[in-house]
């Protein structure tokens, strides 16, 4: 038992550079989180605004948004990663410049997107036509209707779908290493391999993920927790 | 830059992307099979009022959900070979990792599925002098899995998308398989735009199959 | 006859002396079957060519002992059992004794050397630097505020971390998920330098659309001894394995081996490596040792 502890104590080992393996995880856990939440960002903020695109009454504006959907949601992640890696830049020479950090934020929130997409249109639909139609006729614009009506009263519908998604960022982030960002994922690879204790290593990164992941799902407890008691009160006048 | 896709011929398809292909089919389906089964049964512990049964089902199912794939992968590929004292190779090992994994996503689906058949139901059963297993069997299970195979569809669809991340351990899925190709040839750039393409049209037909189901399903129900 | 008992119990005494100290002899004599950890892809030290075929330099020379090991352990038959290893699952596999020899791409370095035991080192590998041929690079102080690629999981990316450490350059790194994909890195111009070891450097130069736009350039950054991983505290194993090694270097045999991998065309695609052996590696061939990495020095 004491020998399986003493083995942690690789994580106070410097690592050649200057540091320790405990200050390069916490390093790599940073940019796993910053990753993920820039991701979660573009996510959100292009996800909701595709949602609402897809109920338009407008036929061409929901068929881009139904494309936009089918195309982020049909090509593995990894490819995507890819694509914005390698193959956009190769297109387009003025975005060799641009950090892997951008690429990748931008490639798994607009993956992520189309799923968030997914659940805001089915959220919406879920409401009653009623709903839109009683708006429209108290004299609100469209516009109107979605911000006050609509949206509010889908977006109680949808947060716990919102929170699944919002785990899956996070775990989806270790593709992130697969184009260079020093994630936890590739932390556990490379300092497994420099150490040749990969079982400590893993367990850390795993420990991490998996906090992050439940600190995600416990904020969003709170949030739904709250939006529930809006309306209860509501309700009640 | 200027693309030149005429390296891509049948030949090229057959003896690099095939084999990678047929890897992440194959993949796929012993993942859903194996994974539907482990699942129903994880789903059945997770559902039951003993503790001892329902305990290891949320810690089986919460651990899984919360860590990502890549990082099982890397674990099962470094924990088997120690367990069981010899090496396997890394298709068997993903074959493993995927059933495993799926299972903890399938759980859930069919508890969901389970919850979307009325209680009622569950009554009658007892009613009709079956017993709590009698009823599960025979009534409930059913009209779940009618109720589920849209999202079983749905969930396939990331289950094959997920394959591509055979790549931390080197496993030859479909990815590999273009990249395998688009180095050998020096046209990274276009294989990669394939390998979209046609990830696109094989998860794109299936998701049209799952739409229609689950039309037909609602006309059912 | 009387000559022929007298080869007979020797031999046998032998074998009984093996068997008495060797645990991993004595696995081989009574089963007739030994294990070999082998690489799926390391250069041409140790690959597969499918179908579990195995060949390299070092599965060559692993094969050739276990000749000799066989004719010495007096068996008639001696089967071997291909095991492709991992980086990350070599060490315990050799621990727990799945693997009874790895012949692959080990370095020897005193954190193993706790754990496992090597042979005598077969190969010098020195971290070189890979450059553009019009870049105008021409050593490491040229990189300073320029963007290095290498490959995760190795321990290059250790030796990178030291020297930006020890000479205060500064540049920015960028990590290919492998050997292929970092060299993709350098070709794509999205990095300037590809750091890494020199058969690979080698290798990946030699399969290039256009293998004369990259040279290898500047001081070698950092040395490993690479040698055959065998299992720990079984001093009669690795003699048995030594001795055939050593009387290889002797008699050249080793310097042909390399030759016909490092210098030859190789299958499958036919293509040479192009790297003949470095100072440091014929200095191991002619004074046979086990030094780990931590005990060469490099000149800067």
């Amino acid at each position: 038992m004491l020998d399986i502890l003493k083995s942690f104590e690789i994580f106070l080992q410097d690592t050649g550079g200057g540091e320790t393996y405990l200050q390069w995880l916490l390093q790599a856990w940073g940019w796993t989180l910053a990753v993920s939440f820039a991701a979660w960002i573009v996510a959100i903020i292009v996800g909701v605004t595709v949602g609402v695109l897809r109920t338009l009454p407008n036929r061409y504006i929901a068929f881009i948004g139904n494309t936009w959907t089918e195309i982020f949601r049909n090509i593995p992640l990894l490819v995507q990663i890819f694509i914005w890696y390698h193959v956009v830049p190769s297109l387009f020479l003025s975005l060799k410049d641009l950090p892997s950090f951008a690429l990748v934020f931008v490639g798994l929130g607009l993956f992520t997107s189309a799923r968030i997409a997914e659940q805001v249109k089915a959220g919406i639909e879920s409401l009653s036509k009623g709903q839109l139609q009683a708006s429209l006729a108290l004299g609100l614009t469209r516009t109107q209707a979605y911000r006050f009506v609509l949206l509010p009263q889908a977006f109680r519908i949808i947060v716990p779908p919102l929170t699944s998604e919002s785990m899956s960022i996070i775990k989806n982030s270790s593709v992130a290493y697969a184009v260079s960002i020093s994630e936890l994922t590739m932390f556990a690879m490379q300092a497994g391999e420099e150490t040749a204790k990969n079982i400590q290593m893993f367990l850390a990164t795993t420990i991490l993920y998996a906090v992050s992941a439940l600190a995600v799902n416990e904020i969003s407890k709170l949030i739904e927790r709250r939006m529930q008691f809006k309306t209860s009160r509501v309700g009640a006048k | 830059m200027n693309l030149d896709f005429s390296f891509f011929t049948a030949d090229v398809f057959s003896s690099f992307v095939l084999k990678g292909l047929l890897f992440s089919v194959s993949l796929t389906l012993v993942a859903i099979i194996g994974g539907i089964a482990i699942g129903t049964v994880i789903a059945m512990m997770r559902l039951s009022k003993k503790w001892y049964l329902q305990k290891p089902a949320i810690i089986y199912i919460d651990t899984f959900r919360s860590i990502p794939l890549v990082m099982v992968i890397l674990w099962f590929y470094l924990l088997i070979p120690i367990l069981i004292g010899k090496p396997i190779g890394v298709q068997l090992s993903a074959f493993i990792t995927f059933t495993v994994f799926q299972a903890a996503y399938f759980a859930e689906i069919v508890r969901a599925g389970v919850g979307s058949v009325a209680s009622g139901q569950m009554n009658a059963g007892y009613a009709l002098g079956l017993t709590y297993a009698q009823s599960m069997r025979y009534i409930i299970l059913p009209q779940a899995f009618r109720n589920m195979l849209p999202v079983f569809m749905t969930q396939s669809i990331v289950l094959f998308q997920d394959t591509s991340l055979v790549y931390a351990i080197g496993a030859y899925d479909l990815l590999k398989g273009f990249e395998v190709a688009g180095k050998n040839f020096n046209r990274p750039t276009e294989t990669y735009l394939i390998a979209a393409v046609l990830y696109f049209v094989i998860c794109f037909t299936v998701s049209r199959l799952a739409l229609r189901v689950q039309k037909r399903i609602q006309i059912i129900r | 006859m009387k000559v022929f008992a007298v080869i007979l119990v020797s031999l046998l005494m032998l074998n009984v002396a093996f068997a008495a100290e060797s645990k991993t002899l004595k696995k081989i004599k009574d089963s007739g079957v030994i294990t070999m950890g082998v690489r799926e892809s390391s250069g041409a030290l140790s690959y597969t060519l499918g179908n579990n075929k195995y060949v390299g330099y070092h599965v060559e020379i692993c094969e050739k002992v276990l000749a000799t090991i066989q004719k010495n352990l007096g068996l008639k038959k001696l089967e071997i059992k291909y095991v492709p290893v991992t980086s990350q699952n070599r060490m315990p596999l050799i621990q727990n004794g799945t693997i009874d020899i790895e012949c692959g791409s080990t370095t020897n370095n005193i954190a193993r050397a706790k754990d496992v035991s090597f042979a005598v080192t077969t190969f010098v590998e020195e971290i070189r630097i890979a450059v553009k041929a019009s870049s105008g690079i021409t050593d490491i102080a040229g990189l300073n505020k320029k963007t290095i690629a290498t490959t995760t999981g190795t321990t290059t990316v250790q030796t990178l971390r030291k020297n930006k450490k020890a000479t205060g350059l500064e540049f920015k790194e960028l990590y290919g998920k492998d050997h292929s994909d970092a060299f993709l890195l350098l070709e794509s111009g999205r990095a300037d330098a590809f750091i890494m070891d020199g058969t690979i450097l080698a290798g990946n130069i030699a399969r290039a659309k256009n293998p004369a736009d990259f040279k290898i350039v500047g001081d070698v950054l950092s040395v490993e001894p690479i040698a055959i991983m065998l299992p720990k505290d079984d001093a009669e194993f690795k003699k048995a394995v030594d001795e055939p090694i050593k009387a290889m270097m002797k008699s050249g045999e080793i310097a042909k081996l390399w030759d016909k991998w490092f210098l030859k065309p190789i299958p499958p695609t036919n293509t040479k490596v192009n790297m003949p052996a470095n100072e440091n590696t014929k200095a191991a061939w002619a004074t046979p040792n086990e030094k780990p990495m931590e005990e060469y020095t490099v000149k800067n």
